[in-house]
Formats: structure tokens, sequence, C-alpha cells
């Protein structure tokens, strides 16, 4: 069991309120990530959630239980750090049973624990090994080893593929999402990656100063994002705005139209510009489209063999009944 | 993470250290500025009464004031300018790519190690014995008269010694803070057409600036103090006497205790001053 | 970084090197060898470097004479002691300023490096006479006090900046491993925070061991270290180059070998972590 309900929850770090109050509920076996830009607060939400920080005001139950002064190791959550935290004095095999050691687990339940993690983790070959001794995606592993087996109620991961290289970073999202539909356990995820967020989560959660921006399933923050801030986070490329006269002809004071819901022709279409610069990514083509008069570049996704130059003359359709209306506080209209 | 239970035990856990130095500081400060405003005589009739600023006055006024500040300024001036010029000159040379660095290292850092009377004595029998001394052999192979090291140039000698023993010391800390000097630095400036003479005056030298600076201020504190180096040579004679010396000599061997407080009260005035210096490098570091 | 070299450099590089190097070391490498000639081999002209009998009296003899081993004895107790003393005391303090740091602990680190550059002559009166009340001059008591007292805020710094380099994350990672704090201490801290507590009872050892003022102006005959064992081979038997080689390198030779291995803490221990 993993629910989680914060309720009310605030923290200040001496006059600077980090997190006004705030309400939250994550439900039993949900993936859920905290997005947002550096600062938002989402690492601090995950450390006091773990007890790593004492909440200011509020209540944090876990399981219906009030969590709220409990410290940490009696949360039954485990915690993947960004540095991954490994002890360098332990071989991996002592890492991985470090946290049964202190719940007095006996030792041949320890010992097929540690197999059965190693083997799900490809560590079998390094158990003798001392962290140093280890590559960036393998220290990750034994970080998440020695979170598994814990067994705890919800798994805490804070910004754990930061460290990683580009590819690495790509395998290791989908070892943890694979890990998640095999142990079927809560785990709360941090990142302020936006690609992290939709490929792994049930249930992203948008942070922007403390406040929570929106909550909802990847595609719901994609197809109806409350604000415009929430548009432009989520999706890559990034939204494209566009404020003035086309946005009052739609009654609203912004429009927000993505890249990949936008035509491109060079023959006619409703807007025209020149195109810039074109990134060749070779399934799709990123078009960075100036002198439109609707906002300073437009991106536009086309598909890959699109064969337009830089300094052409280029016709853009926006695909109407994709077009998001937004107010002039950025709220979706 | 701290709660009010972990404060006041690490306070608890501070006090014996800081109590410690505290006294350390403050006992013997109090009692050295107390002597220094008596006229204080243990062999000759002990404590005859306050003098006021007497002892100050009188400190700074005998014939021996001046010469010693001149001393002191000389050889912590000379040994400065050495270890640091041989330092730089060292640390770039043992950056260098080469065979046994490991060991050339070592045999740099050795001197670094010796007590300082074991080097003092070492060089002033061994090496600057005008009969039988290493040196005196090589003048005379070159068809040179011997030199009387220690009694005809006593300061060239005095500074010879205590450079030898803190030149590994400034090697070593130039050496490190080279090599933490970012090739891509280097390798910029050479695409940019700066040639070797240049990389070193435009990059290398002030990326070393901070180094050099501690390795001034941190060997100015010791050098203001040096002892043994003139105790086992020259006993402060041949105008080796450094302000420290005259001090220890006033206090220790002519047993007038006021006046030497007054000196004391002026040697740490001047140590105080090296040290805001370096107080203030050693504090910015600290914040980052 | 490596960047091919031609060879023709390299052995420039290597004989400059080598050159200076032993420059430097040929003080005590010449020590080392006249400690091993007979005194007439000694002050032979010209000198002799390596053409001579070897031989192991100078060292029986200097042993017999000097009664080298109290003054061994004496150095191995004030710097040991010191040292010891020193990190008993001073791992408490750096600790709760590494982990519970506080407002003031930036001004309490910069103090204790101030008491550092008091001059000892500006506090020599005072502290000879507190000892001759105490009762403890020419003791090794009193001088394991001072040479501790001197080195604690090196002490201090140096646990400091070790300790200050245990992240935070291992321990925060350990609480959520279910750890209590004395089980944090046993199992992370402790083991982690070793390395650096060698390294500074190294340097420190060191420091003491050489420490050549106190010990020279706080003792006499009983309690005198090595340092004043060597400044009392003055006159006359200094002009006994073979003897008085003998009994410098048996003074130094074990700093220098302790020396060697302590080369990379030195740099940020004497410089109090300015330069790393």
């Amino acid at each position: 069991m993993g629910r989680i309900t914060l309720d009310k929850v605030t923290k200040s770090f001496g006059d600077v309120n980090v997190i006004p109050p705030l309400d939250l509920t994550i439900n039993d076996g949900e993936f859920v990530v905290f997005v947002g830009p550096s600062g938002c607060g989402k690492s601090t939400l995950l450390r006091l959630i773990a007890g790593l920080e004492d909440v200011s005001s509020g209540q944090i139950r876990i399981d219906g239980e009030d969590a709220t002064n409990l410290p940490p190791a009696k949360r039954k959550l485990a915690m993947v750090f960004q540095s991954y935290a490994l002890y360098p004095h332990m071989s991996v095999r002592k890492n991985i049973a470090f946290p049964m050691k202190m719940a007095g687990v006996p030792e041949d339940e320890q010992k097929r624990r540690i197999e059965g993690a190693a083997k799900a983790l490809n560590l079998t070959d390094y158990l003798d090994r001392r962290p140093g001794q280890l590559s960036g995606g393998q220290r990750q592993r034994v970080a998440i080893g020695r979170a598994i087996v814990r067994e705890p109620s919800a798994f805490l991961f804070d910004e754990p593929l930061s460290n990683l290289d580009a590819a690495l970073r790509v395998n290791m999202r989908l070892e943890i999402s694979e890990l998640h539909n095999q142990l079927k356990t809560t785990m709360i995820y941090v990142t302020h990656d936006q690609v992290e967020a939709m490929t792994m989560a049930d249930k992203i959660v948008v942070l922007r100063a403390g406040h929570i921006e929106q909550v909802g399933s990847p595609l719901e923050l994609y197809r109806e994002p409350r604000n415009k801030f929430v548009a432009g986070f989520i999706g890559s490329p990034k939204m494209n705005f566009i404020e003035g006269p086309v946005a009052a002809q739609q009654g609203a004071h912004t429009i927000g139209i993505r890249p990949e819901h936008i035509t491109a022709s060079a023959s006619d279409g409703m807007w025209s510009g020149i195109v810039g610069v074109a990134e060749h990514l070779g399934s799709d083509t990123f078009l960075h489209i100036h002198e439109t008069g609707l906002a300073e570049t437009m991106t536009v996704r086309v598909n890959g063999e699109f064969n337009l130059r830089h300094g052409d003359k280029v016709f853009l359709t926006p695909e109407m009944d994709k077009l998001h209306k937004f107010d002039a506080k950025g709220l979706r209209i | 993470m701290a709660t009010q239970h972990s404060r006041s035990a690490a306070r608890l856990m501070m006090a014996p250290a800081v109590m410690l130095l505290l006294g350390w500081m403050l006992v013997p400060l109090i009692m050295t500025l107390y002597f220094s405003f008596k006229k204080y005589l243990p062999m000759r009739g002990g404590d005859l009464g306050w003098v006021g600023f007497e002892n100050y006055a009188r400190f700074v006024t005998s014939s021996a004031f001046w010469p010693s500040v001149y001393t002191t300024l000389v050889i912590v001036g000379g040994v400065l300018l050495i270890t640091v010029v041989l330092g730089v000159f060292l640390a770039v040379l043992l950056n260098q790519p080469m065979w046994g660095q490991g060991v050339v290292r070592i045999l740099v850092i050795a001197p670094f190690f010796v007590m300082p009377t074991v080097s003092a004595l070492v060089w002033k029998n061994m090496f600057m014995d005008p009969n039988y001394g290493l040196l005196a052999h090589l003048w005379e192979f070159f068809g040179a008269q011997p030199v009387e090291w220690l009694s005809k140039a006593s300061m060239t000698s005095i500074i010879t010694i205590v450079s030898w023993q803190w030149l590994p010391f400034a090697t070593l800390i130039l050496l490190t803070a080279i090599q933490s000097l970012d090739s891509e630095q280097l390798e910029a400036a050479e695409m940019d057409g700066a040639s070797a003479p240049k990389r070193f005056a435009y990059i290398t030298l002030p990326h070393l600036g901070r180094a050099i600076t501690v390795v001034i201020l941190i060997q100015t504190i010791f050098l203001l103090s040096i002892f043994a180096e003139i105790f086992v040579t020259t006993g402060g004679a041949f105008g080796t006497k450094t302000l420290s010396y005259l001090i220890f000599q006033r206090v220790l061997e002519s047993q007038n205790v006021g006046l030497g407080s007054a000196g004391g009260v002026y040697a740490i005035i001047l140590a105080n001053i090296v040290a805001i210096f370096l107080m203030r490098i050693v504090g910015k570091n600290l914040d980052a | 970084m490596a960047r091919a070299v031609t060879t023709q450099r390299k052995i420039i590089n290597t004989a400059a090197a080598w050159a200076v190097g032993l420059a430097i070391f040929f003080p005590i490498l010449w020590t080392i060898l006249t400690s091993f000639k007979t005194e007439a081999q000694a002050i032979a002209d010209p000198p002799l470097f390596l053409g001579f009998d070897w031989t192991l009296e100078n060292y029986s003899v200097v042993m017999e004479r000097s009664d080298y081993a109290k003054y061994l004895w004496n150095s191995i107790i004030i710097a040991g002691g010191s040292t010891l003393l020193g990190i008993i005391i001073a791992v408490p303090a750096a600790w709760s300023m590494a982990f519970v740091p506080s407002k003031r602990t930036k001004d309490i680190l910069m103090w204790m490096l101030s008491t550092k550059m008091l001059p000892a002559v500006g506090v020599l009166y005072p502290i000879y006479l507190l000892f001759i009340k105490l009762g403890i001059l020419d003791s090794k008591i009193g001088l394991v006090i001072v040479l501790m007292l001197i080195n604690l805020p090196i002490i201090v710094w140096m646990l400091y900046t070790y300790f200050k380099e245990i992240p935070g994350e291992i321990l925060e990672a350990a609480r959520m491993d279910g750890a209590t704090l004395k089980e944090e201490v046993i199992y992370i801290l402790t083991p982690m925070a070793i390395p650096g507590i060698a390294s500074t009872i190294l340097l420190n050892v060191i420091l003491a061991w050489n420490e050549a003022f106190w010990t020279l102006n706080l003792t006499a005959a009983k309690a005198a270290p090595l340092t004043a064992f060597i400044a009392s081979y003055s006159s006359p038997e200094g002009l006994f180059y073979a003897k008085l080689s003998a009994a410098s390198t048996m003074a130094i030779a074990p700093i220098l070998i302790l020396g060697w291995f302590s080369q990379k803490q030195l740099v940020s221990g004497l410089t109090f972590g300015a330069v790393k």
C-alpha cells in the first residue's frame, strides 16, 4: 500500500515561504511526476514527504496514518538521490544490504533479496565492487537496488537521471518504467525534464513557485493545459504563443498552437513567413520561421523530408480545432 | 535538519576547543600587556612598579631596535623573493611531462620535513664552515678564497638556510595550484596565437596569483618568528638579530621582562597586520 | 590534456627536473652519506662522495654517548601526545561545525585561525612564568599541552575540511535507510572520516616533531626532545661531522618517511583550505 495525502502542507525557510498551503493526493500504485523549472519547490516537496525536512504546518498522511512527525526511517519510503548517495566505503552488496541490516532482516532473507535485486538490475557481477569502481548507470542501479530491497510502500526519486548522459538517460527511463510495471508500487519522481514527465508518469504535477499549476495525466496536460505556463512547459518543441489582433479575432488575449498542429506549405496558407534555421531530425524537421508578423519566431514541425531552405518563403495553416485560447491572466478560456 | 536539540549538543561539543583556545590566547596576552607597563626584572629585584609607556618608548629607542627591524625585513623579504620566484619556476618545471615525476617531487619536498635545528646545524658546519665545509672546498676548487659565511656573509647565509627550508612549501602549493589550471585555457590561448612565454605571463601567472598571495602571507607569519635557525647558527650575532630574537634576548637572556613584553606587544601587532590580510583570503574561500 | 610530447622534450624536462631535485635534496643526501663515514673521511679534502669505507660506528657512538633513546622517546611522547590530545578535543568541535553549522561557525573558525598567528615570542615570558608556577617547566606534559594548543587550530580546520566533504545526501540516505543517529555515526560517518583523521594526525605529528621554539625554550635536561638534542650538538661536537650526521639522520629519518606519505594533505592543511 502506498497512498500519500498532503493536507494544507506549507514550508518556510526563515522568512521565505517555499511551499504555500498545498493539497495533493497520490494514490496507491501511481507513478507521479513532480515537474517544474528549477527552484519551483519540487525537491522540497519530495523531501517533506520523505521526512528529511519538517513541514511548517499541515499534515502528511501515508496510508491514512498521520506521518507528519515521523522520522524518515519510520515512513516505509525509499529514496533514490540525485547523487545516488552510495556509501563509498561499502561494497555494492553491503550498500544494498544496509537498510535491511538496519531493519534487522534475517541474514538469509537479506541474501535472497540482494540476489533478487541484483538479478533484476543486472548487478550480479558487480556485487563485490565498491561504488567508485562503477559507471554512472551502474551506480544508479545500485541506488535503486538499495531502495527495492526494503520493499517500501513508495519510492521517491529526486532527479535520478540528471547525472547521466543522454543515451543512458533514455535506457534508465525505460528501466524505471519497467520496474514500476513489475512492482506496481507507488513512485514519486522529481524532474525538471518534461520529456521524462510525459514518458513515465501516470499523473503529472506541474509546480511553479511552490504552487501546483495543474495535476493530470500526461495527455490531459498536453490537450488541455490549464494556463499558459503549463502549455509552454509541457510539449516539445514549445507551444507557439500569438498575441494581438490575430488572438483577438479568436476572442482571446493569447492563442497558443503547438508546432505539430501547424501545416506548412510552399504555395498557400493562412499566414506567411521566411524560413530561418531548419533542424532535420530525420523523422521530423523543425522549422524556425521569422517575419510572420505574429510572434518573433514560430516553430513548426513538418515531416522529415520537407524541402524548404533558409530564406525561402513559407505558408502556414494552423489546425483551428487544436488552438488553445488564454485570457489576459494566462488562464485557459 | 538541525533541530534545537542538535544545536545545543553542537555547542557542547565545541566548548572544550573554544575554551582552551580562548584561554591560550587571553591569559598570556593579558600577562604580556601587564608586564609591558612594569619595570620587571626577575633576577634584579623583581617587580619594581608601574612605568607607563616607558618600556614601549625604550624598546623603540634602543640602539638594537632599528637594526633588528631592518634585519627582520631583509630576511623575510629575501626568503619570500627567493622562495616565490624559484617556487614558480619549480612548479612549472615539475608540471612538465617527464620520467620519475613522483620521485623528483619527493626530493624537492624533503627539506620541509627536516627539523629546523638539524638544517641549521648541517648548513652551518658541513656546508658553511670556512675550513671543512663543502662550500669552502668548492670555492677552493675554483681557486677562490673560502668565505667565512656565518660571520662575513651572515645575512646571505641565514637567508639561504631558511629559503632551503621553505622552498618546498612554496613549490608544493604552487604546483598544486598550477595543476588546477584548466589545460583548455592554455590551449585556447595557444589557438589565439599566444606564444609560450605569453601564455605563462597572461594565463599561468594570473592563475597562480592567489596561491602566491597565500604562500607570501603564510610564510610571512612563520618567518617573522624564525628562531632556531638563528639560535643555532649565529646566536643573533653578526647583524642577524631579528625583532623576535631581540625580544627573546630581552626576556630570557637579560631577564628584562617589562622591556621584552613591550617588544612582544609590537610583534603581536605586526603579526596581526599580516594576519588580517591572510584571514581575508581564507575567509573568502570559506564562503565558496 | 594528453598531448603527444616529443621524446626529446621529455628527456630535457627529465634531466632538468632531476638535476634541480637532486640539488635541493643534496644537503640531506650529504648528511646521510657522511653519517656512514669515519671522522677522518668526513673532512677529507677533496670530499669523498661514495668511495669510502661504510661504517655504522657513528650511530653506536651517538646512541651510547648522548642518551639518544631518551630524546627520541621525549619526541615521540610530545609529538604523539599533543596530536592525540588535539584530535580528541578537535573531532567533536569540527564535527559539530561541519554537520550542525550555525551563523557563527565561520566566525569561530576564523577566530581559531587567528590564535595561530600570535607570535610565540610575544607570549614567551607569561608561558614561562606559568610553567614555573605550575611546576611543569621541563616536563613532557607541559610541552604536550603547549604543542597541542598551537596546533589545535590546524587540527580543527583540517578535520572541518574533511568532514565538510562528506556529502549530506549520504547522511540523508542513511536516515532514509533506517539508521539511528548512533548507527549513522558508527556505520557511515566514522568509516568515511577515518582517512581524513589519519591525514590530520600525520601532518600534526610532523609539525609537532619539528617545532623548535617552545621545545627549545621550555625544556632542559629532562624533557628535551630531538630538536633540543641536535641544538646541543652546536659546539663543540658539531665539528665531528660524521657523528653530527648520524645524530641528524636519526632525528629526521622517521619524519621524512612520514612526511612523504602526507604530501597531499600538506597543501590543504597548511593553507587552511585556501589552496586545494
